[in-house]
């Protein structure tokens, strides 16, 4: 019995019209877009973007090749090269970052123990040749010059949670 | 002076063969022109719509409120490279995107606009229309068959079966709706349609079950969601039409919308009245056919946002085991409503 | 010549290009294609003849449907056709002896009497508006019923034998039961209960 009821009602395409009246409420709803150039979602301060090389205030660049970032790194897209200074200290003779190889998982920032590569909030960036997405340490420290004071305040933002 | 006579006069320097031939000529552009813009914005509703029931905005960045979205797709598809795959037959490769937009077109030549607009009034227009609706598949066959695709086959395959079956259960519905109103003219169709019952004395009312398969099958006809399988995106990239690019998917684009303008089109003629009003207060006329026309469009389009994709062998038994028995048993009933001229629809029908 | 003589001879050349094409071509689909164009200027001519009735259903079925499954066919096949070339000229004194009798029955019957013209009546002109679906219809229940629902039932028959003969039902089916499938519901898959917070 149960069966040609269930049978009549498939006749009827009930669920068909269950399903349709669902849509048709929803092409009245609130729409949910961002109009992205002009609107933005709210950022993390743990945001993952652009990279950055970070310098002490003195101006001095805190990298000091250690190539912890360079081992961790999942992508093999930093590549370090070092020697020593004349005042002894050891530094980068090159500091490397292939941005179309970075999968932006952000262990580099984890590694290092001077807090010298970061990950900044700036993600809306291109490049118009493939060389162009390879960012030498001077790009890399041009980034972190423009951007330090943002870069300073998200890091004391997480500071309690390091 | 009606345009038409303003014509012959212009041409009169002309053999009245050739200028009959021009006349015509204008006539079908008067049709395909206005159907080939209807088609680009139904792409534009289309993403609107769709974009509407997912809570989203659709295209609104190309002119105000996106209104020159379809403009811009053309061009771009214009400007794009056709792209020949080595192996392909490139005749049949060529031809395929013509083949399938061309019935699409023709069919048009026999749908009446009003009580007297229509290009061609032939007595067989339903069997036109019906035979022209089945030459679409050649189309979409021949472009899998010279793709030298794997996917592309599998998709002209699937959708060949798929035509091949809904046709059954729509001519079979056709049928029905020739029984209901004893002729094969779409004009005469519409006027056995008109009758003191107002909208329900239309079709769809007498030929109820037999009014929702048809524009089932008409779905399942045009490739369309739910029944896409021959595209597929998800299982097999894109069907028929993978290898194609620029103005040759173009083409095929412009099919599928132009059928599925086609199957509102004819879906209105045959089951709610065409160009007959519904009220007593506003008049027949073109407007409420294409009022009507706009009606099923949004179904469509409800359709695609509402249901997932059939699974293939569903889509057989639907089409075999449910759409053809009704249809059959309807014919019967429809039939013999009509010889024992049963109240309130054919109570005064010709048999 | 006026414009239907024209249009008459373009059909005509159309349909008989295309027939040849037809057995000359060396690609299948591309024979089955021109059996299509073949269909299609011979539903030209009838058009020209008044009969579009017969015309359109001519395209409906022959294009619409039977060539479709031939093309599906044709398509599937994976034709090696160097392998059937090979042996031509082997087999063609044996196809010459086959074909030759062909050629005379059907010689003789085209050229009997049977055939020829004065027999028929030259198809008259009808004015606009004739309805020849009506005429046909008119003939084929009333003159010719019988022979039609012969017809019919012929054809149901070999419906029936196809399919009595393809069908293996000692054959272990995979296939899913998709009634069985369709008739799940919701409640009965999915109980839910009410558990009280720990």
């Amino acid at each position: 019995m149960s069966k040609i009821f269930e049978y009549l009602k498939g006749l009827t395409l009930w669920e068909l019209l269950k399903g349709l009246r669902l849509t048709s409420s929803y092409l009245f709803s609130r729409k949910v877009t961002v109009q992205y150039p002009e609107e933005k979602t709210p950022q993390s301060s743990r945001f993952r973007g652009l990279h950055a090389l970070r310098r002490y205030p003195n101006g001095e660049e805190r990298c000091i090749a250690c190539k912890l970032c360079e081992a961790v790194c999942p992508a093999l897209a930093i590549s370090i090269e070092s020697e020593q200074r004349e005042d002894g200290t050891r530094r980068t003779t090159k500091y490397e970052i292939d941005l179309t190889k970075c999968i932006f998982c952000g262990f580099c920032e984890e590694s290092c123990p001077v807090d010298s590569i970061v990950e900044t909030r700036h993600f809306e960036y291109h490049g118009e040749k493939r060389g162009d997405l390879l960012m030498t340490k001077d790009d890399l420290l041009a980034v972190g010059d423009r951007m330090e004071a943002q870069i300073a305040r998200d890091r004391q933002q997480e500071s309690d949670y390091r | 002076m009606t345009i038409k006579d303003y014509f012959f006069e212009l041409t009169s320097w002309l053999p009245l063969e050739l200028s009959l031939t021009l006349w015509t000529t204008v006539k079908i552009m008067a049709i395909c022109v206005p159907l080939m813009l209807s088609v680009a914005y139904l792409t534009f509703a289309e993403r609107k719509i769709i974009g509407y029931i997912q809570a989203r905005v659709g295209p609104n960045r190309v002119g105000p409120r996106g209104w020159l979205q379809p403009i811009a797709d053309a061009l771009k598809l214009l400007c794009k490279e056709i792209v020949i795959p080595t192996g392909a037959n490139k005749l049949l490769f060529l031809t395929a995107p013509i083949l399938a937009l061309a019935p699409s077109l023709a069919a048009w030549a026999v749908i009446p606009f009003d009580s007297t607009l229509v290009l061609s009034d032939i007595n067989a227009g339903l069997l036109y229309v019906l035979a022209l609706t089945s030459l679409g598949v050649y189309g979409i066959i021949v472009a899998g068959w010279a793709s030298n695709s794997k996917y592309a086959f599998l998709g002209s395959m699937r959708s060949a079966a798929q035509i091949v079956s809904y046709e059954i259960a729509m001519g079979f519905a056709l049928v029905g709706v020739l029984i209901a109103a004893g002729s094969l003219n779409l004009g005469a169709i519409i006027r056995a349609q008109d009758s003191e019952l107002g909208m329900f004395g239309w079709f769809w009312a007498p030929l109820f079950p037999v009014f929702i398969i048809y524009f089932i099958s008409g779905v399942a006809e045009t490739n369309r969601a739910p029944f896409d399988v021959s595209e597929g995106e998800s299982e097999i990239v894109a069907g028929f039409h993978v290898e194609y690019a620029g103005m040759a998917f173009a083409l095929f684009f412009l099919a599928e919308y132009a059928n599925m303008i086609l199957v509102s089109a004819l879906t209105a003629v045959l089951f709610l009245g065409g160009w007959l009003s519904p009220v007593e207060w506003i008049p027949d006329g073109i407007h409420w056919l294409l009022i009507k026309i706009s009606f099923f469009l949004f179904l469509f389009l409800w359709f695609r946002a509402t249901f997932p994709r059939y699974r293939y062998d569903q889509i057989m038994r639907l089409g075999w085991k449910i759409f053809l028995p009704i249809t059959i048993v309807w014919i019967v009933v429809i039939s013999a409503m009509v010889v024992w001229k049963v109240p309130p629809w054919f109570a005064n029908s010709a048999i | 010549m006026s414009f239907e003589v024209i249009v008459f001879y373009l059909f005509a050349g159309l349909t008989l290009t295309s027939a040849f094409l037809v057995i000359v071509v060396r690609n299948p689909v591309h024979a089955a294609l021109s059996l299509i164009l073949c269909f299609f200027s011979s539903a030209g001519l009838w058009l020209l003849l008044e009969a579009e009735f017969l015309a359109i259903v001519l395209v409906l079925v022959y294009v619409g449907a039977v060539m479709v499954l031939f093309m599906f066919v044709v398509m599937m096949l994976d034709i090696n056709l160097a392998e059937i070339r090979k042996g031509f000229l082997k087999y063609l004194a044996l196809a010459l002896v086959v074909v030759a009798p062909m050629i005379l029955i059907i010689g003789t019957v085209a050229s009997s009497s049977y055939f020829d013209m004065p027999r028929y009546s030259a198809a008259v002109k009808q004015v606009a508006g004739h309805n020849n679906t009506y005429e046909i219809g008119k003939e084929l229940f009333t003159k010719y019923v019988w022979p039609f629902e012969i017809a019919a039932v012929i054809l149901l028959v070999a419906i029936v034998a196809a399919i009595a003969l393809t069908l293996r039902t000692t054959r272990q089916l995979k296939n899913p039961n998709v009634e069985q499938q369709l008739s799940v519901e919701r409640d009965k898959r999915i109980r839910l209960v009410d558990m009280g917070a720990e």
